[in-house]
């Protein structure tokens, strides 16, 4: 059933990932249980530095799975596996495997591009493009090959109400996105990211910057959004993580004492009402009750 | 009472309009000097700009005409009269097809610096090269090409222009690259995000967020490159009417008539010589006007 939920891309065959694994399940006959992200035993080193260890997850189809913990235990790190993004980083490297669909994400012959095209992201501060309002919207659907206008001015709207923008902006899609507010420009930057109609989307502490009110727009807007992709939100803030997840994995660090370095470790990852109310783990309690980070 | 307060010079234990009141003490006397001192300095630049161009438009003026921009220059130095279109001509095209050479290959140039060399041994060994060559005279280019290019294909335009673009090439490569440190890794991070190739963010999002400052970078090296005197006197030549092929024969350019007339003790001469340094300020005045014009039209909205 979810599976027939997901929108028709319009983007069609351009945006199929090669699928290299050959015996890996056809999106729309996957079950609801099968996992949208499994990663085994990941590690991602930067350099010879172990940022992360072996972190073994299953992220499921349209849901908010959160991931949370204090600064620096790489939390932010893991996702940005997700869509590859450490492959910006010339020193990142990823240990163990990480499939999408069964597809394993780092393939050699999967593109990083063709992955970020099915996989959006929204970055901690608001980062437009400083081109106009409708230019922001319409980069993604440029960068996948659509051309006609009428087609641009659809998409522009569409993804626009679905960020809950459009009814501050559509008199003014020509100005530029820089004279938008943080919460406007964050919603923006949301808008832009669904125009490309991605299966995922990743969040990287979007709400950081934003005061309560812009935060709680954001909020609703994943709950609405969470019926047509599957969201992975990164949040330093507690609440956030209890008041919009439905699965919680909690990061913390342990410190090495011999080369006094700090590794992130997945400690627990469970429904987020187990993870608030009844963890297993000493740790993520102590972490959640606020005596710990 | 908070232990970390720092401590006020109070003058009673109620507060008075004089609390508040500035105090002369030495830091504001420091204060007040130095804004003098930016005023002077201020002044001090505009002294001998102002000076320049004062002179060089009212020496200038009386003598530009439709006829001195069109006219041949004239064969007897010692003439009265209009003649300079020739250099004009000559500046025109050696500058242009210079800029042409040396702008895509410095934008170019400084995009693999900054976006692909990613700290490598060669990427840094092109940057040293070019901080290098930015030192370099304008002479020893202009004899650099005149062993290399002027002795097998005698004095030409386009030997002044494969000279000026020589020089244009580390200033438009190192004012690009540092342009290019400018825009936010988050922009690229964003673009790359949505899908986009390297190649495509860099076009569509980092060369656009860069642009004035990209074009402020080339016109400087064009508007120095336009003036050049020295490589163009023993590379390009001289001559008196115009020559529009850059390959066959000496040709001549503003620069190089400013500095023969001026030398000349006729009044015609020196004349004309105020003239063609007024049009080569007009020149690089209407270069950058129409090039801050195009960017205005294509730079990113702020």
């Amino acid at each position: 059933m979810d599976a027939e939920l997901r929108p028709d891309t319009p983007l069609g065959d351009r945006t199929e990932i090669r699928r290299t694994v050959a015996t890996s399940p056809s999106v729309d006959a996957a079950p609801t249980s099968d996992p949208v992200f499994r990663a085994e035993r990941l590690s991602v080193l930067y350099g010879k530095y172990r940022a992360v260890k072996q972190c073994d997850l299953e992220i499921h189809r349209n849901e908010i799975t959160a991931f949370i913990g204090p600064s620096g235990c790489g939390k932010t790190t893991v996702l940005r596996c997700f869509n590859r993004m450490n492959d910006l980083i010339p020193t990142a490297r990823v240990e163990g495997t990480l499939t999408y669909q069964g597809v394993d994400l780092y393939d050699p012959q999967v593109s990083a591009v063709e992955v970020r095209r099915r996989i959006g992201m929204v970055f901690q501060k608001p980062n437009p493009f400083p081109k106009s309002i409708y230019d922001n919207i319409a980069f993604g659907p440029r960068v996948n090959g659509i051309k006609k206008k009428t087609q641009f001015d659809d998409i522009v709207e569409q993804s626009l109400r679905g960020a809950a923008l459009w009814d501050e902006v559509k008199d003014r899609l020509k100005t530029s996105a820089l004279g938008l507010s943080g919460g406007q420009q964050q919603r923006l930057c949301i808008a832009r990211t669904i125009a490309v109609e991605p299966e995922v989307i990743l969040m990287d502490e979007p709400c950081s910057a934003l005061d309560p009110i812009a935060t709680a727009r954001i909020e609703d807007l994943m709950q609405e959004l969470k019926n047509r992709f599957t969201i992975i939100i990164v949040t330093h803030n507690m609440q956030q993580a209890a008041r919009v997840s439905d699965r919680t994995a909690f990061f913390s660090v342990e410190i090495n004492p011999q080369s006094d370095t700090r590794t992130g470790i997945l400690v627990e990852y469970d429904r987020t009402d187990k993870i608030f109310s009844n963890p297993t783990d000493e740790r993520t309690e102590n972490y959640v009750t606020g005596r710990f980070g | 009472m908070a232990a970390m307060s720092i401590p006020l010079i109070r003058t009673s234990d109620e507060l008075t309009l004089e609390d508040l009141t500035a105090k002369r003490t030495r830091r504001s006397l420091v204060s007040s000097l130095m804004t003098v001192l930016m005023g002077l300095s201020v002044v001090a630049v505009t002294i001998p700009l102002g000076a320049v161009l004062y002179t060089v438009v009212s020496k200038g003026a009386s003598v530009l005409s439709a006829d001195f921009v069109t006219k041949d220059i004239p064969i007897v130095t010692r003439q009265v009269g209009p003649g300079m279109g020739p250099a004009i001509v000559g500046t025109l095209l050696i500058t242009l097809v210079a800029a042409f050479m040396a702008v895509p290959v410095g934008i170019l140039g400084a995009v693999y610096l900054n976006e692909y060399s990613a700290g490598g041994r060669f990427g840094k060994l092109v940057r040293f090269m070019a901080t290098v060559m930015t030192g370099v005279p304008s002479v020893v280019m202009g004899l650099f090409v005149y062993i290399t290019y002027t002795l097998r294909y005698k004095q030409n335009a386009f030997g002044g222009s494969l000279a000026l673009s020589f020089l244009m090439l580390p200033i438009i490569i190192r004012s690009t690259e540092e342009m290019l440190k400018l825009v936010p890794s988050n922009l690229r991070e964003a673009s790359a995000a949505m899908g986009s190739r390297k190649s495509r963010t860099i076009l569509t999002v980092v060369l656009p967020a860069a642009l004035p400052g990209v074009v402020s970078g080339c016109l400087l090296a064009v508007a120095r490159a336009a003036g050049e005197t020295a490589p163009i006197l023993f590379v390009v030549g001289a001559t008196n009417t115009v020559n529009a092929n850059m390959f066959n024969g000496v040709n001549t350019a503003l620069s190089a008539q400013i500095f023969t007339n001026a030398q000349q003790p006729f009044v015609g001469a020196q004349q004309r010589a105020w003239g063609a340094a007024l049009t080569l300020l007009t020149l690089a005045f209407a270069i950058t006007l129409v090039a801050r014009l195009i960017t205005a039209r294509f730079a990113l909205k702020r």
